[in-house]
């Protein structure tokens, strides 16, 4: 005890520094690893921050895409895909589809007519237990070829300075083409009359390892009515949904799923081009919308469309954009379910 | 209370083992969130199967210590440190035990599936629910930090037993210690 005490009165300053030192090292490894302190790394939180519409998140909803409707049904598989891919969901058979049929933007009040990009969202269970999850747009090539690249397309875009966006452009003439696109594209009247692209590229691998680049779309099986701008601009602001509820209610609504192979040498990490017309296309089956539910209580809602969660047999490619759509989603799916208060369900349903 | 001067072998190899994968696990799970790239899924991936194996390793751990109780703490010890070294170690095995579990919790609620390496799937622990997805997640991330200002306080109660008080504290758990430092050991708690 005597010694104990006489041992603390000098105070050990060499060693406590030493222990401060070593605190401060761990925080500060803490802090780069975080990102506190590269301001300049694509955080998936700035991602998700720089899609916010001029006045801020709509609390409790899909950070973009956040206007949609839910359906039910189902994906017949019809055996082709399983020379591309092992996994089960080409098998053939009927496997539960939960989809979410949408448009892109921020605003979940926003006019269906105002939509520049349609969105399908698609969740297939097999009965092995996996999921495949996709979330499709019907443009035919994507807007930017990097993920960081779409970050500054984005945020030049918001800008109040129209100098912004004239910058990006002039160094990235790529995502020229899904402007031109995105304003002068034919508006259909029905989502069931548009395409719906994967847009990624993903690996399929067969049951002899051997792998496949693939991209897919869901290829309408109703013939296209375009409307004209003008028949366009007079539109109800929700006409799509009361066109998908009018459709369904009458009988199941359909699109084949459609796997285009690539080619060597096709461009697997880039959105921005497409692989040549003459590629293998191999129709693996249809995927059938059969019930539609509004959002708000639909099953559609708690869904993350993560275009990561794949089944064994389809995996990512060298393409850097599902990914990045992963960290996205993820933050969005936190903060929404985060504001579920926020979030404005019908009477009927209530809170949950 | 034990009268053996350190931890035994298996807890001790157990504790170092731990230490690493837990280090490694909070500096993984704070640098994948914050990432766009493609090391995203990689990374989650790891913080997955990691997430399992230091649960298991924790109820192993947890198990032998219900067997082998610590050796006691050097009677001079003031009572404000006695009873930080005694609660930290409950606090951290139900960190060690409960962040697995949140994990696994949240991601069952989330409706994702856990697939480790080696393609193994996991089935949900929860119910499918968005509200209580919410609230796991944001324990999650809480208590992660939380566990990690408790590690460096671990660590600075370490090195203040091993550098400052010089008690033989630090010794009950090292990894390796010289025979002198066994017999000093023997003397200190007499």
């Amino acid at each position: 005890m005597s010694l104990a005490g006489a041992e603390q009165r000098s105070l050990p300053v060499g060693p406590l520094i030493g222990i401060g030192a070593v605190v401060i090292v761990a925080v500060a490894a803490f802090a780069y690893t975080a990102g506190w302190l590269t301001p300049r790394r694509v955080t998936p939180e700035k991602m998700v921050a720089a899609l916010a519409p001029p006045g801020g998140p709509a609390l409790g909803h899909r950070r973009n895409h956040a206007k949609g409707i839910c359906f039910t049904g189902t994906f017949t598989a019809n055996g082709a895909g399983s020379a591309l891919s092992t996994a089960q969901v080409f098998t053939p058979g009927k496997y539960p589809v939960v989809g979410r049929l949408n448009i892109a933007g921020g605003d979940p009040h926003m006019p269906d007519a105002m939509a520049q990009v349609r969105g399908f969202g698609m969740r297939i269970t097999t009965p092995d237990g996996q999921q495949w999850r996709s979330a499709m747009i019907d443009a035919p090539i994507f807007a930017a070829s990097t993920p960081d690249a779409f970050y500054q397309f984005i945020t030049a875009a918001g800008d109040k300075d129209p100098n912004a966006i004239k910058g990006y452009l002039a160094a990235h003439p790529e995502t020229l083409t899904f402007i031109g696109w995105a304003k002068s594209h034919p508006h259909t009247e029905s989502w069931t009359e548009d395409r719906f692209n994967s847009l990624n590229s993903f690996i399929f691998t067969d049951a002899s390892g051997a792998r496949h680049a693939v991209r897919w779309s869901l290829v309408p099986s109703v013939d296209p009515v375009v409307l004209t701008p003008e028949a366009l601009a007079k539109q109800d602001p929700d006409f799509l949904q009361q066109d998908i509820t009018k459709r369904v209610a009458a009988g199941p609504q359909h699109w084949e799923l459609i796997v285009t192979v690539a080619n060597p040498g096709d461009p697997t990490s880039d959105p921005t081009r497409a692989w040549p017309a003459d590629r293998k296309a191999v129709d693996v089956g249809t995927l059938t919308a059969e019930q539609i539910e509004p959002e708000s209580d639909g099953p559609c809602r708690e869904i993350n469309y993560d275009p990561t969660v794949l089944p064994a047999g389809i995996s990512t490619s060298d393409d850097g954009f599902p990914a990045a759509r992963s960290a996205a989603y993820r933050v969005s799916y936190d903060k929404r379910t985060a504001e579920e208060k926020d979030y404005p369900h019908t009477a009927a349903g209530g809170q949950q | 209370m034990s009268d053996r001067k350190r931890f035994t072998a298996p807890q001790r190899f157990l504790h170092w083992l731990m230490a690493v994968c837990i280090f490694v696990m909070i500096f993984i799970g704070v640098g994948m969130v914050s990432t766009v790239a493609p090391k995203y899924l990689t990374l989650i991936q790891i913080h997955k199967t990691l997430g399992i194996v230091i649960l298991v390793l924790a109820l192993v751990r947890l198990s032998l210590r219900f067997v082998y109780p610590a050796p006691p703490l050097p009677r001079d010890l003031p009572s404000p440190m006695k009873f930080a070294a005694d609660s930290s170690q409950y606090v951290l095995y139900a960190l060690m035990i409960g962040m697995p579990l949140l994990g696994w919790g949240m991601l069952s609620a989330y409706s994702h599936p856990v697939v480790l390496f080696s393609g193994l799937h996991l089935p949900g622990i929860l119910p499918v629910n968005a509200s209580l997805y919410a609230l796991l997640r944001q324990a999650h991330t809480f208590l992660g930090f939380a566990f990690f200002a408790l590690i460096l306080m671990h660590l600075s109660a370490l090195l203040f037993h091993k550098f400052v008080r010089k008690d033989g504290v630090f010794e009950t758990m090292a990894p390796l210690i010289t025979e002198n430092q066994v017999r000093e050991l023997d003397t200190k708690h007499l």
